[in-house]
Formats: C-alpha cells, structure tokens, sequence
C-alpha cells in the first residue's frame, strides 16, 4: 500500500498552488478487503470525472497511526478531499459511485 | 506492585483506586480493573468531572497514566474547565502522565459510502494509549458519534467490539453517557459495557438542588446500593458514605467546660464530656447563640479549634453581638483557632450541607463543632430527612471525638420538650432554655433536660445576658410559682426585709432582757442594803442589850460592894 503513496510533500504543494488539482487522500489501515475496494473506487472515479488533474495519497495508519489525528479519521476506509476547499470527507468503501460524486461536488450541474 | 497489593484485599476481582474522595470506600476498592465502567447522567452532573479525576488522581497518585478521549470538548477547553479544580492538566500532559485527544465529527463533512468501520478510532486510541503506557481511559462522551455517523448498525457493532477491545488491552476505562428518558443512557450503551455502571445524579427539590452518586451494578463486587450525596468543589469530587459508621465509636472520659461557670457547676461542676453531642433549644430571642459564644470562646482559651457554622447571622454580625455581652470572638479568628462557615440553609440541598460539613471538618479538623441553629433545615416537609442527615453528622463527628452543639430553636406552641427536628435520641446533653412570662415580664430560664452519663442538677435557673456573659441566677419557686426578673428582686428584698426585721426584734429581745436583769439587780441590791441596814441596826442593839446587862451586873456587884456583902462568895457562885 505505501507504495501507491503518489505525492510527497513538496509536490503536494506545488500542486495546492495549482487551483485546478485535486488532493485527495485516503487513509486505510492495512490492506483490507474494503481500503483495496475502495482504493479501486477512488482510482476509477478519478480517471473517468478528473482527468488526470489529480493526485491521491494513501495513509496507513496502521504504519502512521499519529496521521489520523489531524484529519480526525474515525472510520475507515476514509477519503479526505483537501482541495479544493472546503475539506469534505467520504467515508467507506466508495462503492457507491453516486454518493461519492455527491460527496465531491462532482455531480453535473453543481 | 499496586496490583498485587489489590489482590491481596480482594481475590475475586481487581480493583483500580479512583483516587476519588469517599468512592473507593464506597465501592470497596474502587472500579474493576482492566474493565470499562459506564458513567452516566443528565447534563451537568458531573460526568466528564468524574472522568477527569480519575485519570488526573491515578497520574498522581496511583502512577497510572491515562488517555481522556473528549468527543465533546476541545483540549484547550478541557484544561481550562479543570483548572478550576486544582488539576495541571499541562504538566501532566508535558509528563506523558496524560494524553488528550479530542474527537470531532461534522456530519456535515461526512458522506457515507459502502462499508466501513471504526478501526480509525481505534488506532487513534491505541497510538494514545501505548505513547504513554495508559492504564486508564476516559471516553467522553462517546454517544456524539450516533450523531456523527448515520449507519448505527455499523456503529453499535463497532461500540461492542471497542468495549472488548478495551478490556484486551486492559485498561480500566470510564465511558460517559448521557442518560436517556427511560433507560440509563440515550443509545442504550448499558448493553456493552456491563462490568459497572455508575449513575450521577442532579436533582432539585424545593429549590435546591443536591448531586447524589449510585452504583447501580457493579458485576462480582459487593458495593454499596444507596444514593450517596456528592460534591464538586475547588478540590474536585468528594462522595460522601452514608451511614457506614454504626455505633461504634470511641468515647472519651474527658470533660470540657461550657464555659459558663454556673452551667458546668449544673452538669456535675464539670460541663460537657468531649466528644458529646450539645443541643441547647429554646424559644426566639432567649440565648441559644449566647450559649454557643460561651462554650466557642472558652475552647479556644483552651487552645482548641472550634468550627462554627451560623445559618442565619453573618460572621461579623455574630462576632459584634456577642461582643454586647463580652464576648470577644474576633481575635480567635484572627489566631486561626476560630474558622465560621456561613450558609444559607436554602443555599444547598441537606446532603450537599452534610458534604460541605464534611469537608470543611476534614479540611479544618476542629475539636469543637457547633452548627447554629440546626432547624433552619427544616423547610416543607422534610423532618425525615433532616433527622438523616443530622444523624450523619452526628456519627460522624463523634466517630472524630469532635464536640458538637446545636442549637435548635422550637416555636412557642409546639411542645417544648420535643425538639422539632425530633433528634432528642442523638443527644448526649440538652438543655433547655425557655421563657417565663410572669406580671407582664418575660424572663429567661434554663434546665439540664437531660444530660447522659453524669448527675446534673434539676434545677432551673434564671438566665441573665449581661455585658460580661451570661449569668446563671437560682430562681424562686414557692407557693406562688417560679419568681424571675422584677418578681425575683421583688422577693429578693423582701426577704432582706424580713431579715432585717428579725436582726431588729433580737436585738430587742436582748436589751430588753439586758434592761430585765438590771432592775432585778438593782432590787437585789436594794433589798440587801435594806438588809444590811437592818442586820446592822440589830448588831447595835444587841451590843446595847449586853452593855445593859453587863452594866447591870456591874451595878449588882457595885451594890453588893457598897452593902459589903461576900464579894469573893458572889464570885464564885
């Protein structure tokens, strides 16, 4: 799973400065059947409503349990949209598509 | 090491100290260790206090260090709120002896999507707990996530597996809940966490209000079943055992003045025995507070602490009055001996006084209580249990050999005797003040009604205030009833009257006498010199009488002579 892990911290801010890009992150804690389900979500969605414009950083919290606070991750799996603002979360195993284009203002017309 | 001591008291289960005042006795050791105890209660009873304590105590005392999860409360808002109450919680942070970690949801923020589960909240809590080796953990108030999270099948399964969790990672939790309108708790968190559950409650009756703690279970202990009052204060939460002491208190042999000669010379010229209970009744206006004065200053000439609890005057207006009648409290205060806890009786419910008395004899450690007047309390329909709660007092004073007086004011149509807190069985020593009320005076009077363990004198003497302390007068009963105030002096002179008269009629009776004596002596010396006068008359008279018959023998002879006759012859014959 770390190694999925796309950008680090100097690109994550070159790209914060990027208004058009996405950051997401999903925390998972090891790879369960649900963070691989929903990474596969994410990854799916992301291709087909972003283009590209986006990166996504996994965090194991089973690795960096001291990461979840700052996110005040309670369930997992979780996806956190850190940009664009306002932060939003999603939490599950993103296998309803809907509900998770609801969840980051992707839904056509909005 | 705490452990193995703990298993040595109770075999069947360990127990974790609360550090708690008063809980630990109550539970017999305090919460099953390793086991998560629920907490629970309506808004502002004290929950998260409780919590708090506990951890702050076992990172300070117990060298136990703990975790509070706060769902509810920012850090920065929880040390702030428990700094009120002594607790560092910053230092103890700094320390590693306490982690916070403060949970927040949004359910705005949140969307639902597929399957989850809680093992976040989980791996937060597991990183606080082995980055400080925690013993102990608060959930505070772990209820805030049914509003959090819509999905409570998930949540109620992730609640049940965190509850076995906690116990795997044995450390004694505390979990909040806020209670429900029928059951223990709004979500029904009873159904997991079943080892303890502990009900805080903050009920108002009659205006005021009283916190009162309950075990309602507590799995393989014994614990006491009763609501037990319960304080927060400056220095935290203190639970108050009911009536745990039983009769079994040591007695003291010692006597201790009243501080009124008079009195002590009523009570076997000793006055009260330590560690005895006082109760001086009366009607309004007749000197109870007086009495209390007397006996307080008295203690502290003796070097004793004395704590006074006045329900109804402030300190300083006591201090003045009973400067009136020379009565000179205000240096003891000064000197420390002397501390006057002044409350309105409504000010708190009868338990929160019992606590707050508790707490400041604990803190003050007197020798000498007196609670003044004690029937203040009783407003409505409460005398059961105010009688508890005196009777609380009471054992507890006397367990402490701690003297105490109250006073007790009765009102003038009731039966006198019966003291209208109906406490006269806890009393050692009571007297009795009354009025008597005679040709339009109302006078004071006082009697020793009972006084056990000691010959007291029956009689009642009148009580006089005056402005060197109060004076204990013998009062007048005869044909006409007992005689005070006016009448006494009344009687008192005319009896110096009569005295007087007697002194006059003896002296009388002497000189007359006296006067007796001397006409009889004068007639006595009348007669004899009459007497003599005669016996004298009478010698000269029978001088003459021999005379005369000498000179007429002479003249015989003298005639014989001149006729010559036998002289010699004559002679002889």
């Amino acid at each position: 799973m770390k190694g999925i892990s796309i950008m680090g911290t100097k690109e994550e801010k070159q790209v914060r400065e990027a208004t058009d890009k996405w950051v997401l992150r999903l925390y998972v804690a090891g790879q369960t059947p649900k963070a691989l389900t929903a990474f596969t979500n994410l990854k799916k969605i992301c291709e087909e409503q972003l283009d590209g414009k986006y990166s996504i950083e996994v965090i194991d919290l089973l690795v960096n349990p001291q990461l979840g606070n700052e996110d005040q991750i309670l369930a997992l799996p979780t996806l956190v949209r850190k940009l664009p603002v306002p932060v939003r979360k999603i939490i599950g195993d993103l296998s309803n598509t809907e509900r998770v284009l609801v969840g980051l203002d992707l839904l056509p017309d909005s | 090491m705490k452990k193995a001591e703990q298993k040595n008291i109770n075999k069947n289960l360990l127990k974790t100290q609360t550090g708690i005042q008063g809980f630990d006795e109550l539970t017999n050791g305090g919460l099953p260790a390793g086991r998560p105890t629920l907490v629970c209660g309506g808004a502002g009873c004290g929950k998260t206090l409780f919590g708090m304590e506990f951890l702050v105590r076992g990172a300070t005392q117990f060298n136990e260090p703990g975790v509070f999860m706060s769902f509810e409360e920012t850090n920065e808002e929880l040390i702030k709120n428990v700094s009120s109450l002594g607790f560092d919680l910053e230092g103890l942070i700094i320390q590693k002896k306490i982690a916070l970690d403060h949970v927040h949801i949004e359910r705005s923020e949140i969307e639902e999507t597929g399957e989850y589960d809680l093992e976040g909240l989980f791996i937060r809590l597991g990183y606080a707990i082995d980055s400080i080796g925690a013993k102990r953990v608060v959930l505070d108030t772990i209820e805030s996530l049914f509003a959090g999270l819509p999905n409570q099948l998930i949540l109620r399964a992730e609640l049940r597996r965190l509850f076995r969790w906690l116990k795997e990672k044995e450390v004694t939790a505390i979990i909040t809940g806020e209670r429900g309108d029928e059951t223990l708790t709004r979500q029904g968190l009873e159904e997991y966490v079943s080892d303890c559950v502990i009900l805080l409650d903050h009920r108002v009756t009659e205006q005021t209000s009283t916190r009162r703690l309950r075990v309602v279970k507590y799995r393989g202990s014994i614990h006491g079943t009763n609501e037990y009052p319960f304080l927060i204060d400056e220095s935290g939460f203190s639970v108050l055992p009911v009536t745990s002491l039983g009769l079994k208190h040591i007695v003291s042999n010692e006597r201790i003045s009243s501080g009124i000669p008079v009195l002590d010379n009523m009570l076997e010229g000793k006055g009260y025995y330590r560690g005895s209970t006082v109760l001086v009744s009366g009607t309004s206006g007749v000197g109870k507070t007086s009495i209390a004065a007397h006996f307080a200053e008295a203690a502290c000439k003796r070097g004793e602490r004395v704590l006074y609890f006045c329900f109804e005057e402030s300190p300083n207006q006591l201090m003045r009055n009973m400067l009136s009648i020379g009565i000179k409290l205000e240096p003891w205060v000064r000197k420390g001996l002397l501390q006057f806890q002044a409350t309105r009786p409504t000010f708190y419910g009868l338990e929160m006084h019992l606590a707050v008395t508790h707490k400041a004899v604990n803190t003050f450690k007197p020798d000498i209580v007196i609670l003044d007047p004690i029937n203040t309390f009783v407003i409505g329909d409460k005398e059961f249990e105010v009688k508890t709660m005196l009777m609380r007092i009471v054992d507890f004073l006397k367990a402490n050999l701690i003297t105490a007086l109250f006073t007790s004011l009765t009102s003038g149509e009731s039966a006198i005797e019966s003291s209208d807190v109906g406490i006269s069985s806890l009393i050692d020593t009571w007297l009795l003040l009354r009025d008597i009320e005679l040709n339009g005076e109302r006078n004071r009077g006082m009697y020793v009604l009972k006084s056990r363990g000691m010959a007291n004198s029956n009689q009642i003497r009148e009580f006089i205030l005056t402005d060197h302390g109060v004076e204990l007068r013998e009062v007048y009963i005869g044909k006409r009833g007992v005689l005070t105030g006016s009448a006494r002096i009344a009687q008192e002179a005319f009896e110096t009257a009569e005295v007087l008269t007697r002194k006059n009629d003896i002296e009388r009776i002497k000189r007359e006498i006296e006067r007796k004596r001397k006409a009889l002596e004068a007639r006595i010396s009348t007669l004899r010199a009459d007497f003599e006068s005669e016996e004298s008359e009478a010698v000269k008279i029978l001088e003459t009488e021999k005379e005369m018959i000498k000179r007429l023998e002479q003249d015989k002879i003298e005639m014989a002579v001149s006729r010559k006759a036998d002289i010699k012859k004559q002679r002889r014959t």
